[in-house]
């Protein structure tokens, strides 16, 4: 049996950056494990701009942003091995893998766990009628246009206004399909804003809010579709149905972590984000087993991946090292408004002199106070002019606040005075 | 053509029959207008081999099914599919049930079909989310699952090594008769045989009016099921029934062959024969009446949902009698539940009712010769089977960890797997919790490179169901 200290399950940018942080910490035994023929994840299949805005302040294509990090993980000498895929992780942290050459299995001592997420399908948010082809997930749709070079449809409706979906639109619609309009089952869109602007308003492609899909024709191509209004507990208004007459749709109605490894380990996941319960460190309830990127929670930005993949990969040296022993902090709580609060938990509150934390809203707000409390004590009030499901919120608090913290630091979100 | 026998309908019940009567010195073919086996009735359904304690005495569900669920063990052992005896629950829920639980335990002990009562508190030992009101639980341990498509495919395949013939996408259009027997008239040109056997499903009523009026109706009635990931295959161990009603099984809660759960299924009559869509009156319906029989039910693992079309008929009976005047014209109408757990039952009792004067070969195949399963390998044995074939090491299929080598073995059997869901039928891929998202780019490319055809050529399913439409040469820069 092959034993290595540390195991990065993923090549994707979660994975990569630990990779690199693991390193520039002193650990040299390090193996990434990827699926794909090549690192990146799913950054290779997104060809447009706008990624690393905040990492390298300039915009680059997801294949030119994974590019970087692939590069420095080779020039610190990190071994990937890619088209190898992870198909048991046991709690033991042994990992059972396979390739082209055989099937193996590896002892660790820590593991990163970064292997992206899988996207909602039409089977999972239950569209009824009849199931013929035409109908894609946005992703799967962004690979055989992309990657593969397809044309999959020249009349296009796409429900849910997911980023995925927003990008797609634009790219269907410059490879000469036609885009009819967008549904959206909430009264907003998921999407980030310069998204709806640079793929929907400057191609006239309508964004239908608080509608849904009702019901799908043809067989076995798609032929219809047709969407209704929702009232607001999303349940459809009769006689609002409009029809168009399409032969494709795609969803984009989410994004789920792929946990399927995690759990099969025996380590529970939290229903609201569903990926694993992690500390400030990234790591989870099973100790030397750590985190990051969309296996985790699902991101809007890349540079949060990366950033969360340095935390992780700092927390596994640490770890490695011995660094990380005695637990004793404070849970983390999603208070009014707020969907979940990332990390659930701080074991080691003196230990870095800053803490961060991520959130998200649960509906958009306008003016809104961010409040973090130990109890009913108040430790932080941020005001901000708007706040979106969409953008992930992040919170710092340095560590002669959290040292001090007796009850749970809740996170939550009022209307500003 | 001709043929001494021609079957009309690749299902379970068209399959078993060419199965059995292939030992027989004549040539036989097989026709379905389907673009595969089993891609019909048998697709869809809730896949039990039921132990036979449900329907009602003197009829030939009752004798079928008791004798289907005693060969089923044998049958799949020498066909090589996979069966789980996972047992059975029905739950008694009110006082008022225990009419009806007397009169399956009755029948149950006059079938010789293995049963036991359990108490609420027994029974929760084994399954903690039966609901609160459980009072007594039926178990018949002898309830069985299979995977409906798999024991088609498997026994199709033993019948085209003993030399019978499938035509598919050959739909049955016209039968007339002529001074040998049958012509029928299809959609790939003129068939004449000897005998017929219609065990064409929802449209067995529809063939069997091509050779003599019948006055009995299919009447399709739907039953539409929620599919549960792997996540959720601790919620029940056994298949969990209400108490039967005038209405039917009620909703069930159905362990599946490959670890998922399948929640339903509802009755619905649609007048159609097409409509195998989804409602969300259908399926808000499941939600609410599955609570009668367990609780905490884990619907957020749903990674599809589906539909089936049973074909019923009004005497509630399987109807399998020689067409009017017509000594050899054998029509099976009314075959739905429980057709599956009579396959095998029913194949022999065709058999018995034809007395086919044909011989026994001197030597035919009964086993499956294709019995190589990667799955079931230690990891050290797929080591070294994967340096033999390194195809078996490349998985595609993330969630359900399917190999090329394995996608590769299916397309290359005998009625070998062509589209993509005759792959996914056969091992799997796109089964799993992204339905597909990330392998059918894969499978698709499998596809098309080992069957020498175009990518845009690549069906999913039926003809016209083609997955990409055509090709730009671009690339990751495009
Ligand atoms: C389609 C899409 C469009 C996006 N668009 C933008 C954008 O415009 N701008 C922006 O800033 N951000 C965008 N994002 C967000 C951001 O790019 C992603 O969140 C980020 O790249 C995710 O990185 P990751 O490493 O967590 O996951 P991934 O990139 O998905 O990497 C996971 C890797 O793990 C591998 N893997 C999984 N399971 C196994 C296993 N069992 N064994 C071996 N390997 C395995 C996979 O093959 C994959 O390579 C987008 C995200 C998606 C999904
Ligand atoms: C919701 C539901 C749940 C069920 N649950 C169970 C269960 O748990 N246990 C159980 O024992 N049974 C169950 N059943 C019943 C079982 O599924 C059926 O009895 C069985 O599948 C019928 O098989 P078949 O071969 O007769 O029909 P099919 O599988 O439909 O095969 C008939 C074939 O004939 C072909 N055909 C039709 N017309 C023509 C034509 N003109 N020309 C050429 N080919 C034609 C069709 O394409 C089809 O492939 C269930 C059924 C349903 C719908």
């Amino acid at each position: 049996m092959r034993k290595v200290q540390c195991v990065i399950i993923g090549g994707g940018s979660a994975g990569l950056a630990a990779a690199v942080e693991l390193k520039k910490n002193g650990i040299d035994d390090l193996l990434i494990l990827e699926k794909g023929p090549e690192p990146g994840g799913i950054l290779n299949q997104c060809i447009h701009n706008g990624f690393g805005l905040h990492e390298f302040k300039e915009e680059l294509s997801g294949p030119a942003y994974a590019e970087r990090f692939a590069d420095q993980a080779k020039e610190l000498g990190i071994p990937i091995e890619c088209n190898t895929t992870v198909t048991a992780f046991y709690p033991d942290k042994t990992i059972e893998v396979s390739n082209s050459s055989g099937y193996e299995i590896i002892q660790a001592e820590a593991v990163v766990l970064a292997m992206g997420c899988q996207e909602r399908t039409a089977g999972q948010i239950q569209i009824p009628g009849m199931r013929p082809q035409g109908v894609y997930t946005a992703g799967t749709a962004q690979r055989y246009v992309n990657i593969d070079g397809y044309s999959i449809g020249k009349r296009v409706f796409i429900l849910g206004s997911g980023d995925i979906g927003l990008i797609m639109a634009r790219r269907m619609t410059l490879e000469g399909a036609k885009v009819l309009g967008i549904a959206e089952l909430m009264p907003y869109s998921n999407g980030l804003q310069r998204n709806i602007v640079q793929c929907l308003k400057d191609y006239g492609i309508p964004l239908y809010l608080s509608h849904t899909v009702t019901n799908i024709e043809g067989f076995p191509r798609l032929n219809k579709v047709t969407i209704t209004e929702v009232d607001a507990n999303r349940r459809p208004i009769p006689g609002t149905e409009k029809v168009f007459e399409v032969d494709t749709l795609l969803l984009s109605v989410g994004l789920v972590p792929d946990n399927t490894l995690t759990v099969e380990a025996g380590i529970q996941l939290d229903p609201r984000t569903r990926g694993v319960e992690v500390n400030e460190y990234c790591e989870s309830p099973m100790p030397g087993v750590f985190a990051a990127g969309n296996v985790l929670h699902v991101h809007d930005l890349v540079d949060y991946v990366t950033a969360e993949g340095r935390k992780a990969g700092r927390g596994a040296a640490k770890y490695l090292k011995g660094e990380l022993k005695e637990r004793g902090g404070f849970p983390t709580k999603a208070g009014n408004g707020v969907g979940y609060v990332l990390p659930q938990r701080v074991d080691y509150p003196k230990e870095d002199p800053t803490v961060e934390f991520s959130f998200r809203v649960r509906t958009p707000y306008k003016n809104a106070k961010i409040v973090v409390r130990d109890g009913d004590t108040v430790l932080k009030e941020i005001k901000k002019p708007a706040l979106l499901p969409a953008e992930m919120e992040k919170v710092i608090l340095p560590n002669n606040v959290l040292a001090n913290i007796r009850n749970e630091l809740t996170i939550e979100v009022k209307e500003a005075e | 053509m001709k043929y001494n026998i021609t079957i009309i309908g690749a299902g379970i019940i068209g399959s078993s029959i060419a199965y059995c009567l292939s030992k027989y010195d004549c040539s036989i073919l097989v026709v379905d207008k389907e673009n595969d086996i089993a891609n019909e009735v048998s697709m869809a359904n809730s896949a039990i081999v039921h132990a036979g304690h449900d329907p009602e005495d003197g009829t030939l569900k009752a004798l079928l099914n008791v004798e289907g669920n005693r060969m089923y063990p044998q049958l799949c052992e020498d066909i090589g599919a996979r069966i789980r005896h996972v047992g059975a629950y029905t739950v008694m829920t009110s006082p008022e049930q225990q009419a009806t639980m007397d009169a399956l335990i009755k029948r149950a002990e006059e079938r010789n079909i293995p049963y036991e009562v359990l108490t609420a508190e027994e029974a929760r030992k084994e399954e903690p989310n039966l609901a609160d009101d459980v009072i007594k639980v039926l178990s018949l341990p002898s309830t069985a699952i299979i995977i409906p498509w798999e024991v088609a495919l498997k026994q199709m395949q033993v019948a085209v090594l003993n030399g019978t013939e499938v035509k598919l996408n050959c739909e049955v259009k016209a039968i007339r008769k002529n001074e040998n027997g049958y012509v029928l008239e299809t959609s790939q040109g003129e068939i004449e045989t000897e005998y017929v056997i219609n065990c064409a499903g929802l449209y067995a009523d529809r063939i069997a009016n091509m050779i003599a009026p019948l006055d009995i109706h299919t009447n399709p009635r739907r039953g539409e099921y929620f599919v549960l990931s792997h996540d959720a295959k601790d919620f029940v161990h056994h298949i969990v029934y209400p108490i039967p009603t005038d209405k039917g099984k009620g909703i069930l809660a159905v362990p599946t062959v490959d670890e998922n759960i399948l929640l339903g299924p509802n009755a619905e009559e649609t007048g159609s024969c097409e409509a195998i869509n989804t409602t969300s009156s259908g399926l808000g319906y499941i939600r609410q009446e599955l609570a009668r029989s367990v609780k905490n039910v884990p619907f957020h693992h749903t990674i599809r949902t589906f539909a089936g079309l049973r074909p019923s008929i009004s005497t509630k009976d399987f109807y399998i009698k020689k067409a009017e005047g017509e000594e050899n014209f054998l029509n099976l109408l009314g075959i739905d539940s429980p057709g599956i757990a009579s396959a095998p039952a029913i194949a022999r009792y065709v058999d018995d009712l034809l007395k086919l004067p044909y011989e026994v070969k001197a030597s035919y195949e009964t086993k499956n010769p294709y019995r190589f399963n990667f799955q079931d390998l230690t990891p050290e044995e797929k080591d070294a089977y994967i340096k033999e074939h390194p195809a078996y090491g490349n998985i595609v299929c993330r969630c359900e960890q399917i190999s090329e080598g394995e996608i590769i073995q299916s397309i290359h059997e005998v009625l070998g797997a062509h589209s993509i869901k005759s792959v996914k039928k056969r091992v799997r891929p796109g089964m799993g919790k992204c339905q597909g998202g990330f392998c059918q780019p894969l499978v698709l490319e499998i596809l098309a490179r080992e069957l020498k055809v175009r990518p845009e050529d690549v069906l999913y399913d039926q003809i016209g169901s083609n997955v990409v439409l055509d090709w730009k040469g671009g690339n990751g820069n495009a």
